[in-house]
């Protein structure tokens, strides 16, 4: 797994010190974790403590979506099918693999992978908003 | 595991994203220091 510094520039701010950089940011709450992309924009944000697989897991949510937006259709689909596998239990999983066939989709216009993802989201994540969310895509 | 070489200057590290490319990661924290 990569280490952090290896893929963010990473910052750190404690309340004590600079509540300035908590109101600049809506940080409303700790731990708060926000994903900007490189040009300062959030993508992702985490609110609350989570534990460390869960919490790589959003942090490999969060570099989907910027992959994502930045029309990079196959890097975000490999790095949200990871997510959606390799932590399958996770919080995050049922949202990245919603995203995954998201970024299937717009990379090929085959929309056989919005119905596989409905499917895939029906089966292993019933009672999830990303399962409803899919339900559209269902066959 | 290495050490994270958390920065302190928020502006420092959104021009380092910006020159870099890499996305930032923003921690804030209350824990006890």
């Amino acid at each position: 797994m990569e280490s952090i510094s290896s893929r963010f520039i990473p910052f750190h701010a404690h309340i004590k010190d600079q509540k300035p950089v908590f109101d600049r940011f809506k940080a409303q709450w700790t731990p708060t974790q926000i994903i900007l992309d490189s040009d300062g924009v959030e993508r992702h944000r985490m609110e609350g403590f989570l534990p460390a697989d869960d919490f790589m897991a959003q942090l490999d949510l969060g570099l989907g979506k910027i992959q994502f937006q930045r029309k990079d259709f196959a890097g975000a689909e490999k790095t949200l099918r990871n997510v959606c596998e390799a932590f399958s239990k996770s919080g995050a999983a049922p949202e990245a693999c919603y995203w995954a066939g998201v970024a299937a989709y717009k990379g090929s216009d085959d929309p056989k992978h919005l119905g596989a993802t409905a499917k895939g989201l029906k089966e292993r994540y019933p009672e999830s908003e990303w399962a409803r969310k899919a339900s559209v895509w269902s066959p | 595991m290495a050490e994270i070489p958390w920065l302190k200057d928020v502006d420092a590290a959104l021009k380092q994203a910006k020159g870099t490319g890499k996305p930032v990661l923003l921690d804030f924290s209350a824990a006890p220091m």
